[in-house]
């Protein structure tokens, strides 16, 4: 299981949670299974392509996935997962 | 102020005026929205009542999010405090002829309180990721009496460390690269939401800061739009914002000209945008930064795709040039105007000659040239780019090491 943490702006949509606990061998089967568990959550996220909404960013272990394989970056057991919206800094 | 909502740049949701940054429902970037229109009703009263305001950002007013806020540069500490804005605007002829151009401005924002273009960002201060500039502008806040914690990478320049601690700030110093401050910043402002990021939850506000520098361009030039400006690209919020600028004041009339083509410049080692530009990409990859241009190693550029597609509408680009071009550019700047620029604003004056070798620059042009910060805050760049004579100190030694006939 990797825990996946979600930043404030979707915790609404996961019953308050900060943090979900999701299973998976790459981002994309983790995201997917925290979808499973919050619905809402899949509208936020995803662009409806199979990919991410252009603001979305997405760290596992603190890397961003688009350094690694994107949603096929591989996730291991105890992985943080992390989500955070793309548009701070400047 | 006529400041009226936040509107998602993609999904159009609106939000009230807070201390919000990201649209709950697309992740998108919020973005301030005026209801100017009525200024329409008497546009000579509204250019009497800019030139009478006073000589900092203030005088703009009626195009800015807030009204008084505190802080080191807020209209309501203009006068007594650290006031942003009104930068000289320079004719520069020796570097247009350097470059066989006709018209060459240079925009000298180094002329700020704390040497950059970040003083007029900052608007309410306490807390901010930054590769140095923004440091200096936030830590200023605390002069005046609001706590700031200050995070930066752990390799800024020593000069722009030096200049933030001096004025009494909490520095934090994050083991990574400004991407890893800027991470851990957006994680701190949502488990502190009372904490005012300036470039994470008041981004949309702060943001605004950059469009006083099209208006006091505009107003230099006497009411007009240049025809080609040349910016510095890191997160791409600069460059995105002083188009928009221009293009509020020409909607209403205040201003006459076509929209300035929109030049974006880079470091080859952090060069993003350039190179989504250039692909043909419409959203950037991410890049781990490696380059002299430390203001501007953002390898993560949240504007990246607003700046591409304003390269592209303006009929700019964006281009990239590499760190012996940058420090060719800060010589070529001080030689020819006599302004000592930081490593930005090397990477903005040799992508201005790049266009300009490129023959993309027609020959009746007006181009301004957006210098952003201060040639001190980076002295390494320019070490061992020129040489000095060492004498002892008699008539005949000058005279033998120098060479100068009477």
């Amino acid at each position: 299981m990797a825990t996946v943490k979600l930043p404030t702006q979707l915790r609404d949509a996961a019953g308050g949670s900060s943090a979900v606990e999701a299973g998976g061998a790459t981002v994309g089967e983790v995201l997917e299974a925290l979808y499973d568990q919050h619905g809402e959550l899949r509208d936020r996220l995803s662009d409806g392509d199979g990919g991410l909404r252009r603001f979305v960013n997405v760290y596992v272990g603190g890397e961003d996935i688009r350094f690694g394989d994107g949603l096929d970056t591989p996730v291991s057991d105890g992985d943080e997962v992390q989500i955070l919206p793309a548009v701070a800094g400047g | 102020m006529a400041a009226s909502q936040l509107i998602c740049r993609e999904c159009g949701a609106d939000y009230p005026l807070e201390a919000r940054y990201v649209c709950n429902r697309c992740f998108g970037p919020l973005e301030v929205k005026y209801t100017n229109g009525h200024l329409k009703a008497d546009l000579p009263e509204l250019r009497r009542r800019i030139q009478s305001g006073p000589q900092n950002i203030w005088r703009y007013a009626d195009f800015l999010p807030v009204d008084a806020p505190p802080g080191p540069s807020t209209r309501a500490t203009s006068r007594a405090g650290l006031p942003a804005g009104c930068t000289p605007l320079v004719k520069a002829d020796r570097l247009a002829e350097r470059l066989g151009l006709r018209e060459v401005w240079v925009k000298n924002d180094a002329a700020n309180p704390t040497h950059s273009f970040k003083d007029r960002v900052v608007a309410v201060a306490l807390a901010c990721a930054s590769t140095g500039n923004l440091a200096n502008a936030v830590a200023a806040a605390a002069a005046l009496g609001a706590d700031s914690y200050v995070f930066i990478p752990a390799d800024p320049e020593e000069q722009k460390i030096l200049a933030t601690g001096v004025y009494g700030t909490n520095l934090v110093k994050v083991k990574g690269n400004y991407d890893d401050v800027n991470r851990l910043c957006t994680e701190l402002s949502g488990e502190h939401e009372s904490w005012a990021f300036v470039n994470v939850n008041l981004r949309p506000y702060y943001a605004e800061g950059s469009k006083t520098l099209a208006y006091e361009i505009a107003e230099q030039l006497g009411w007009r739009t240049p025809d080609r400006v040349v910016a510095p690209i890191a997160s791409g919020s600069l460059y995105t914002k002083v188009a928009k600028g221009f293009e509020e004041w020409s909607e209403l009339g205040l201003i006459t000209g076509d929209q300035p083509a929109f030049n974006g410049a880079q470091a080859v080692g952090c060069s993003p945008v350039a190179q989504a530009y250039a692909a043909g990409h419409d959203v950037c990859r991410p890049v781990k930064p490696d380059t002299i241009a430390k203001s501007l190693a953002i390898g993560n550029p949240a504007d990246g795709p607003y700046a591409i597609e304003l390269a592209k509408r303006s009929g700019g680009s964006i281009d990239a040039v590499t760190d012996d071009e940058i420090v060719e550019g800060i010589r070529l700047l001080a030689e020819t105007t006599g302004i000592f620029t930081e490593t930005a604003g090397g990477t903005t004056t040799a992508t201005l000659a790049k266009l300009a070798a490129r023959g993309d620059i027609g020959a009746d042009e007006r181009v301004v040239l957006l210098i952003t910060g201060e040639g001190l805050k980076t002295l390494d760049a320019v070490r061992g780019t020129f040489e000095s004579y060492e004498i002892e100190p008699s008539y005949a030694a000058f005279e033998s090491a120098v060479g100068v006939t009477a």
